[in-house]
């Protein structure tokens, strides 16, 4: 016991002696005041793993070099806790800032956000999608953020379920119904059910519900709930159901049934089918989700370039927006971390090919000329669960159990009335904007 | 001084456990209970337990949590005390035996689903077998909603597999206890293999048993990734429910209510063994 004492102390006097020895560290050169502006802060909750944050620093960022730049990654909270304190202590380090366009209100109610109107003139050389543009004015007639990049749901059909395509279909401008028929004619000629929906107990089915479906049918969600148009929709959703492979209660991600042939034809967000087009890239084509009787609704997941209000360097802050947006800059993106670009121009050609061909769907997506964009879950907060929940309840009664529709509508708004009544949460598109909680009719 | 300090020793000895189950198991316990009775402002309330009860999925969780313990306990126990029984008679290989009844042991019950779901799915292993011998036309869907008892089978095979090694080893164990004494007499009197094991070896079993089947039926009241893997929503269960409230639908108050619940069937379920497998203190073997 007291030999090893001593051992441990033998060791510990060895290794402060060492650290005595060691060479003092070279001082640190005196900041001079220098002409250069101010590094621009670049706050931003998206692009958080460690390997995007290096592919920002590294590659996205290596062309910007009007000022210097400090890529900083964090969860939401984090970011604009920072956000609100510095504008608070009226000591504003940040610059320009990269979050969703669901963080955006909570920005602007605390006036912490630049109006960017001036600079959207210097951006007019750039064909940067219109309906992103005007989300980008959060409902006001002054601009607050920039479109920087997007994620979204799209339709990825195996080229062999091509063939049963009703007469008259066409697979990048197809309707629900058609949909329906389509799945109909497959059954019919294969014995197989080969629509599949990521309905499984991690799979994302509810935001298909609430950015697809919905909107597409009744031109809304919270407020069309219980409509005579959302019945019509579950009755629709219903015919496809019936030709969808069973199993889809299982799906959680709808690569692994693309790429084992379970399923031909699915709707599933881009980054969740992504490995079919890598393993199989010849036998997948991506396409644009169905329209509805108001629309070809999608959802998109939208991140935006804001400036914090007081920023040191903002011209610098500036000069970054005009560069991440630059099309050349999105495609650089777009390859380096698979977020899609907010610029209505052709992709570039030196993209791995399962970037390239997931990416053509998403393009012919926004480009359709019915095309309407649904947005994620704006004002939820902590209680974006207890809403994704009634909607897979929704979904749960009306077709796996084969409820009454009606019954069940009226009933789930009732809960979605008192959830949102609870959290005076405003409407967000696609249901008209308003002033008070968000209710259903 | 000395007789003291011989007698404070045990409880010293008790110390770090106590501290341990103080700290990991009873605090939370409290914890759990004031979750599940608090409302968001922390005032008392029974909202949770109303939300749960309200719930969609709380009448069919209940449902099939039961009908799995129906199902799997019994089976298991049997399952378990003739591979118990089989590796007691000390054959030649049986130690091999033995390693491969205790593989499931160390598999996490999230792995365990998801190779079951390899098996199962549709172009699954299973479907792919039994379409090479030629029994299949087309795969058969074992976990299709429109299916329930197909997609039940599965989940009493998965956890079958899953769990009956544990209900082995601890009969084994307990058959090992059991004096070698008592065979040979049976063996004297002429017994046969069947009357020995029913009338000599169940009998001095029955600790074993006991413990064997407490274990098992809370493990069951905890089952669900197994059911998660291979049925998704479709068939809930109650441990189930409480990981959805806490993690999908991030409310741990009607989480909490549901662990709440669990907790109170098994303790009920824990009480109904010790009263229906009464053990004297000489048969436990602790006189």
């Amino acid at each position: 016991m007291n030999k090893r004492f001593y051992t441990l102390v033998l060791v510990a006097t060895i290794f402060v002696l060492l650290a005595a020895c060691a060479p003092a560290p070279t001082p640190t050169p005196v900041p001079t005041a220098t002409p250069t502006p101010q590094p621009v802060v670049f706050l931003s909750t998206q692009l958080t793993p460690v390997e995007e944050q290096e592919k920002m620093r590294n590659i996205i960022l290596k062309g910007f070099t009007s000022a210097k730049t400090d890529f900083i990654s964090d969860a939401e909270g984090v970011v604009v806790d920072r956000i609100l304190a510095e504008q608070k202590a009226n000591k504003v380090v940040s610059g320009a800032i990269g979050v969703l366009h669901g963080t955006f209100p909570n920005l602007l109610a605390a006036n912490a956000l630049e109006d960017l109107t001036p600079l959207v003139a210097k951006l007019s050389d750039r064909p940067i999608v219109k309906e992103f543009m005007t989300l980008g004015k959060l409902g006001t007639d002054k601009q607050y953020y920039i479109p920087w990049m997007q994620a979204t749901y799209i339709m990825v059909v195996n080229k062999k379920a091509l063939q049963y395509l009703p007469a008259g279909a066409n697979v990048d401008s197809l309707t629900y119904q058609q949909l329906a028929a389509w799945g109909k004619n497959i059954t019919e000629k294969t014995k197989e059910k080969k629509i599949g929906f990521p309905a499984g107990p991690s799979g994302l089915m509810h935001r298909l519900t609430q950015g697809y479906l919905y909107p597409s049918y009744t031109g809304g969600l919270v407020t069309t709930y219980r409509s005579e148009d959302a019945v019509k929709m579950w009755t629709d959703f219903k015919a496809i159901w019936e030709y969808t492979n069973p199993q889809s209660t299982t799906y959680n991600n709808m690569q692994d049934p693309l790429l084992s042939e379970e399923v031909g034809i699915t709707i599933d967000h881009t980054a969740r089918m992504v490995n079919a087009f890598k393993n199989k890239p010849d036998d997948f084509v991506g396409a644009p989700a169905p329209a509805g009787p108001k629309g070809r609704y999608y959802m998109s997941v939208i991140a935006g370039l804001g400036i914090a209000k007081g920023a040191p360097n903002k011209a610098g802050a500036e000069a970054l927006i005009e560069y991440l947006t630059r099309p050349a800059t999105q495609a650089v993106t777009l390859r380096e971390v698979s977020f899609y670009p907010i610029v209505e121009s052709a992709l570039p050609t030196d993209l791995p090919p399962f970037v390239r061909l997931e990416a053509e769907g998403v393009v012919k997506q926004s480009k359709a000329p019915d095309a309407k964009v649904a947005l994620l879950p704006i004002g939820l907060g902590a209680k974006g669960g207890d809403f994704n929940k009634i909607q897979q309840d929704t979904l749960t009664r009306i077709v796996l159990k084969g409820e009454d529709i009606k019954k069940v509508l009226d009933e789930q708004a009732t809960a979605l009335n008192a959830l949102m009544t609870e959290l005076k949460a405003p409407c967000w598109s696609p249901d008209p904007l308003s002033t008070g909680a968000c209710l259903a009719k | 001084m000395r007789a003291k300090l011989d007698s404070a020793l045990p409880y010293s000895l008790l110390l770090p456990t106590l501290a341990f189950v103080t700290l990991l198991i009873v605090v939370p316990i409290v914890q759990a209970f004031l979750l599940a009775f608090q409302g968001a402002d922390g005032s008392f309330t029974l909202a949770n337990f109303q939300k749960m009860a309200n719930d969609t999925a709380f009448a069919d969780a209940l449902k099939f949590t039961f009908l799995l313990l129906i199902f799997i306990v019994p089976m298991q126990v049997v399952l378990a005390l003739v591979m118990a029984l089989l590796i007691h008679t000390r054959f030649k290989g049986h130690t091999f035996f033995l390693y491969i009844y205790a593989i499931p042991l160390a598999i996490s019950d999230l792995a365990a689903g998801i190779a079951w779901l390899s098996i199962f799915t549709e172009r699954g292993y299973l479907n792919s077998i039994l379409f090479q011998l030629g029994f299949l036309e087309r795969p058969f869907l074992f976990l299709s909603y429109q299916n329930l008892p197909a997609m039940f089978g599965t989940i009493v095979v998965a956890e079958s597999w899953r769990a009956t090694a544990i209900v082995m080893v601890i009969l084994l164990a307990g058959l090992q206890v059991i004096p070698r004494d008592y065979f040979e007499a049976a063996d004297v009197f002429g017994a046969t293999t069947l009357k020995r094991t029913l009338f000599v070896v169940l009998p001095l079993l029955r600790p074993s048993l006991q413990n064997a089947l407490i274990i098992r039926t809370i493990f069951a009241f905890q089952t669900f990734a197994v059911v998660f893997a291979l049925a998704g929503r479709v068939i809930p269960v109650l441990a189930g429910e409480s990981y959805n409230w806490y993690a999908t639908n991030r409310n741990p108050g009607v989480a909490a209510a549901y662990a709440v619940l669990v907790l109170v069937f098994t303790v009920i379920a824990t009480w109904f063994y010790f009263r229906v497998l009464k053990t004297s203190a000489a048969e436990a073997g602790y006189d």
